[in-house]
């Protein structure tokens, strides 16, 4: 669906995406993950045909962006990071627009206004003006006109940015309501929100790819130990030695007075015997659970893993 | 074509929301009215002198005491004006971000500048027409020739094609507002005043001169003559300008 070979974007000197190489499969929902500033936008506006590329080539739907815009932005929807709406217009008279711009047929667009308006909740403010509206529905504005002319390719910048938690969670449901039925760009650098929704993360970083994976792949290919946190009710002097004293243990960390990190090798399961020796010592287990890496960790680690390759190097 | 109209409608809608346009349509008609009034009151009084003196043969002409030169004030003022509607065409786009919306549609981006440009042109053309009651005091009290009146208006509207085009060009280089409305305004003032120097320049090059002035068309057009040399300038002059527009549009994409 997105193909993406050795994309290179420059800005005067400074390049924001560097040899960039990836694909997107029908039906995907793909995660865009990357620090601020890492080219995750740069990316978006050369597949919208809105930048053109500095090298490399891009093909959407077997359309180049730079030969065949024209087609790709007839199956493409784009809600940028900040959603494109005109302040002083009136929701539906705006979809509206968006649709006859999308070459909607002129009897088909009420028909699309009001499927997007209630896909995307926003039969209530239609007569409303956009400009007077709260910032989590101008996003779902913006999401509405992205999807007005039912585009197989869905692209959005940051869709959930500036919004409280709520709408967030409602943005998020909406999205994977989407993604049943497109393919869909979602860029983000809240992790979390990329975990629940997307199949498939690109984490990018200063226009580089760092990892591409599913993110079972990611977290496998990513943990080198097994961690154990440990919360126990009567903190007792020794605890710490007994623990690292099993086996397979690689190392205990004392978190504050009663909190404790064993990690493990990777393939050990030590939750049975620390707990028969919690019971045993009579320590009173309060908490008993493994730490799963979190793609915070997996980010952090890349990204800074990176970094230091390249300190090295230079 | 489809989608230039489709732009060119909601462009002149958001004019109609706006307040700028309320204010602006309402100072122009107010100082044109300022301006036509004396034309009008010294042409009445000299049509009463001359049915005093009617046997020495004095005829007085409505059209050219009264419609030429309201019709060339009207220019003047609208040379003031087209600048502040003109200046929030992508310059504002581009502040508010609203220009991906229509970079990423399937709308080519020459599309989009006749849009804007048709937009202006439809708002001023809508001002000109409001303010054109001024014809109808001039029917009632005296009997003018139709044809230069209408000529006059056409040739009008063309010069104000070209202050427009100017003024989308200059909206196009900057994202300032104000900034776009300067350049707006000096560029229709210098193509303006570019006559001028005409008079003071040796015989050949003030005939250059003088062909580039967009204000030496406009006497025939007001004259009651539609010269097609005059019309091909006109035209040609804003196809030019906003293909300029377009390459800088263009450009821009690749910085």
């Amino acid at each position: 669906m997105i193909e993406v070979e050795h994309l290179t974007k420059n800005y005067g000197p400074r390049s924001a995406v560097k040899d960039l190489s990836f694909q997107i499969n029908q039906g995907e929902v793909v995660g865009f993950l990357g620090p601020n500033g890492a080219g995750k936008s740069t990316t978006m506006n050369i597949l919208t045909c809105i930048l053109p590329a500095t090298e490399g080539k891009a093909r959407v739907c077997g359309f180049d962006t730079f030969e065949q815009s024209m087609e790709i932005r007839k199956v493409i929807g784009y809600l940028p990071e900040t959603p494109p709406l005109y302040q002083d217009m009136v929701v539906d008279k705006f979809l509206a627009f968006s649709a006859g711009l999308r070459h909607v047929p002129r009897k088909k667009i009420s028909a699309a206004v009001d499927r997007v308006l209630q896909q995307c909740g926003l039969g209530d403010v239609r007569h409303r003006i956009i400009g007077r509206l709260s910032k989590g529905y101008q996003q779902r504005v913006g999401l509405a006109q992205a999807m007005i002319h039912d585009p197989k390719i869905l692209i959005l910048d940051e869709p959930t940015i500036g919004l409280d938690p709520i709408q967030i969670i409602e943005i998020r449901k909406l999205i994977q309501e989407l993604g049943k039925a497109h393919t869909i760009l979602l860029s983000s650098h809240i992790l979390p929100e990329v975990t629940q929704i997307c199949q498939r993360v690109i984490i990018i970083n200063e226009g580089e790819i760092v990892a591409m994976d599913t993110l079972d792949g990611l977290n496998a290919s990513m943990r080198h130990s097994r961690r154990l946190e440990l919360k126990v009710r009567q903190p007792a002097d020794g605890i710490q030695a007994k623990l690292e004293g099993l086996g397979r243990v690689i190392s205990v960390q004392m978190r504050g007075q009663n909190l404790f990190v064993i990690e493990s090798e990777p393939d050990a399961h030590l939750q049975d015997e620390v707990a028969r020796m919690a019971l045993d010592q009579q320590w009173g287990i309060e908490e008993l659970k493994p730490m799963d890496m979190t793609l915070e960790d997996i980010f952090l680690k890349l990204t800074t893993e990176e970094k230091e390759v390249r300190e090295v190097q230079a | 074509m489809k989608s230039i109209l489709w732009i060119a409608r909601r462009e002149m809608g958001s004019f109609f929301y706006s307040p700028i346009f309320y204010v602006v349509t309402a100072l122009f008609l107010f100082i044109n009215s300022f301006m036509f009034v004396p034309a009008l009151m010294f042409f009445s009084a000299q049509s009463l002198k001359a049915t005093q003196f009617q046997q020495m043969g004095i005829s007085l002409n409505p059209n050219e005491m009264v419609i030429e030169p309201s019709l060339a004030n009207m220019g003047v003022i609208l040379l003031f004006i087209i600048p502040i509607l003109t200046m929030r065409s992508f310059a504002e786009e581009r502040k508010n971000k609203t220009f991906s919306l229509l970079l990423s549609s399937p709308v080519h981006l020459r599309d989009i500048v006749a849009g804007k440009f048709l937009a202006c042109l439809g708002v001023v053309a809508f001002m000109i027409l409001l303010s054109s009651y001024t014809v109808l005091f001039v029917l009632a009290l005296g009997q003018p020739e139709i044809g230069p009146i209408l000529s006059g208006y056409l040739g009008v509207l063309l010069m104000m094609g070209c202050f427009i085009a100017l003024g989308v060009f200059a909206s196009s280089l900057t994202d300032n507002q104000i900034i776009a409305a300067a350049i707006s305004f000096s560029l229709s003032l210098f193509m303006w005043i570019i006559g001028w120097a005409a008079e003071s320049a040796d015989s050949g090059v003030g005939i250059i001169l003088n062909y580039f002035s967009l204000v030496s068309h406009l006497e025939p057009f007001t004259k009651g003559i539609i010269d097609t040399s005059d019309v091909a300038y006109y035209l040609s002059f804003i196809v030019f300008v906003l293909f300029f527009t377009y390459r800088v549009l263009d450009s821009r994409r690749w910085r």
